[in-house]
C-alpha cells in the first residue's frame, strides 16, 4: 500500500513521546523484518512490528493509533532477542499502549470478567492482564 | 546450603501443585529453604516504560526482605515472578540514577544495590545440585515417557535474565532427561502461549497455544512439562476449548516439571496435588503406572 509522506503527515509529538517513554531509538531500525518473522501474534495483528517501526520513523500517528499490534502483543520478547539492531521492540509496544492508557482509557474492564472466569484464572493472569491493559 | 524461597501469589492457591511438589523435591534433595517472610506480589510483569519506577517498588521491596532475612540468594518457581524479580534486580544493580530515585522514595527501607541473586528452580538445580546428583536420587525413572519440556518466554527473555541461551536453551531438557524421560524437542518450546492476552484477546491466545500443543504432538510428545501457572492455564486448562474449536488437536497431558520430578524422586504422592491438573494428566500418570509404583 503506497503512502504519501510530507511534513504535514509526520507527527513529531508521537515520535518524541514514544522515544521518551520507551527510551528506545526506533530510528535505528533498518527494516529487516526479523521482528515480524519472529512474532507469534503475526497472523492476529493488523500491522506487523517492522511496519510499526516504519510508521514511527515517519510519524504516522493515525496509522499507529488504528493498528491493533500493541494491543495483541504479548510482550514475549522474541523480537527483542532477535533484532539485529538491538532495539527493544517490546518497550516500543509498551509505550504505544501507555499513550492510550495514560488517558485513563481501559482496554479491558475487570468488572466484566465473569465470576466463572475469575474463579478459574490464575492470579498471575489477572495481575499481568490488568497491568498491561488497564490504566 | 540454605536458601530463601519466594512463592508468589498463584502458588498459594491455583498452582499449589507447583509449590508443594517443588518443596517436596527440595526436601528429597537435602536443600534447606525458608519462605520469605512478609513477601508481597511482585507485580507479575516487569515495567517496560522508562519513566515508570513506581511498579519497581513491589519487586525491590521483596529483594530487600531477602536481604533482611539474611540470605544472598532467592529461589523462585513461577516463571513470571522469576522474570519480574530478576529484571528489577538487574536494574538496581546497573542503573545508578534509577536506583537512587527508588531508594530515596522508599526511605523507610534500607538502601538496596542489587546484591541478591535471583534464581529459578531449574538453574538452581543445574548449578547447585547438578544433573549427576539429581540422577542419583531418582527412585522411579520416568522411563518411556515422551516428554516435551516447554519453556515459554520469561525464563529465557530478555537475554540479561535468561537462565540459559535465549535462542537455544538446554537446561530444561537436561533436567527432565536426568529424571529418565525421553525428550521431545520442538521449535515452539520457546515461543509464547499468549500470556496475559487470555484477558485481552482470548481467541488469539487460544490460537497460539493450540499451535504449540499440535506441534509438540506432531513431534511425538505424549506429555508436556511446564514451569509457569499462566502457561498451564493457556495450554492446559483451555484445552477443552481448543478441542472444540480446532479439528485435529489432541488432548495433551500437562504437568509442572516439579510434579514429574517429585514422581521420579519418589516423594509422598500427596505432594503432587494432582487434583489441580486436568483429568487427562491424572489418567496419563496412572496409565504409566507411576503413581502406583510410588505408593507401594
Ligand atoms: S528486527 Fe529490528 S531492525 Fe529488523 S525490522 Fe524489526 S525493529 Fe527493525
Ligand atoms: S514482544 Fe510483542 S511484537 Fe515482539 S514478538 Fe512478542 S508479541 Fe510480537
Amino acid at each position: 500500500m503506497p503512502i504519501k509522506i510530507s511534513k504535514e503527515t509526520a507527527d513529531e509529538q508521537i515520535r518524541q513521546k514514544v522515544k521518551e517513554i520507551s527510551g528506545e531509538d526506533f530510528q535505528k531500525c533498518y527494516q529487516c523484518g526479523t521482528c515480524s518473522g519472529s512474532c507469534p501474534m503475526a497472523d492476529q495483528i493488523t500491522v506487523l512490528p517492522r511496519r510499526v517501526m516504519a510508521l514511527l520513523q515517519l510519524g504516522r500517528k493515525e496509522a499507529l493509533e488504528e493498528a491493533n499490534t500493541h494491543w495483541v502483543c504479548a510482550s514475549c520478547h522474541m523480537c527483542v532477542v532477535r533484532c539485529p539492531r538491538g532495539i527493544d521492540i517490546a518497550k516500543v509496544m509498551e509505550s504505544l499502549r501507555q499513550l492510550t492508557l495514560r488517558k485513563n482509557e481501559d482496554i479491558i474492564n475487570p468488572s466484566e470478567i465473569s465470576k466463572e472466569d475469575t474463579a478459574k484464572l490464575p492470579q498471575v493472569a489477572m495481575v499481568s492482564g490488568f497491568r498491561k491493559l488497564t490504566s | 546450603m540454605k536458601i530463601s524461597y519466594y512463592p508468589g501469589c498463584t502458588l498459594k492457591t491455583k498452582a499449589k501443585n507447583l509449590e508443594s511438589s517443588a518443596l517436596a523435591c527440595l526436601d528429597a534433595l537435602g536443600v534447606e529453604y525458608e519462605e520469605l517472610p512478609r513477601w508481597n506480589c511482585c507485580g507479575a510483569v516487569y515495567s517496560l516504560s522508562d519513566d515508570d519506577l513506581i511498579h519497581l517498588i513491589a519487586p525491590v521491596r521483596d529483594l530487600i526482605r531477602v536481604q533482611e532475612q539474611g540470605f544472598d540468594t532467592v529461589l523462585t518457581l513461577c516463571s513470571m515472578c522469576y522474570n519480574t524479580l530478576a529484571r528489577a534486580n538487574e536494574l538496581m544493580k546497573n542503573d545508578e540514577v534509577k536506583r537512587g530515585t527508588i531508594n530515596d522514595f522508599m526511605d523507610e527501607e534500607p538502601d538496596y544495590k542489587g546484591e541478591i541473586k535471583v534464581v529459578h528452580f531449574l538453574d538452581f538445580i543445574r548449578d547447585e545440585i547438578g544433573w549427576d546428583k539429581l540422577k542419583a536420587n531418582v527412585k522411579n525413572p520416568l522411563n518411556g515417557m515422551k516428554l516435551a519440556p516447554y519453556y515459554g518466554c520469561t525464563l529465557l527473555r530478555p537475554g540479561d535474565v535468561s537462565i540459559d541461551k535465549s535462542n537455544s536453551p538446554v537446561v530444561f531438557e537436561e533436567c527432565m532427561e536426568a529424571l529418565g524421560a525421553e525428550i521431545v524437542k520442538f521449535p515452539k518450546a520457546i515461543e509464547c502461549c499468549g500470556s496475559y492476552q487470555v484477558l485481552g484477546n482470548p481467541e488469539a491466545a487460544l490460537k497460539v497455544s493450540n499451535d504449540i500443543i499440535t506441534e509438540a504432538t506432531a513431534f511425538g510428545a505424549e506429555a508436556m512439562a511446564l514451569t509457569c501457572p499462566l502457561c498451564d492455564y493457556n495450554l492446559g486448562h483451555r484445552q477443552e476449548e481448543m478441542l472444540k474449536k480446532y479439528e485435529g488437536t489432541k488432548a495433551l497431558p500437562m504437568f509442572y516439571f516439579t510434579q514429574l520430578m517429585a514422581v521420579a524422586l519418589g516423594v509422598d504422592p500427596e505432594n503432587y496435588n494432582l487434583d489441580l491438573n486436568q483429568a487427562v494428566s491424572q489418567e496419563f500418570l496412572k496409565g504409566k503406572n507411576l503413581l502406583e509404583k510410588v505408593s507401594t
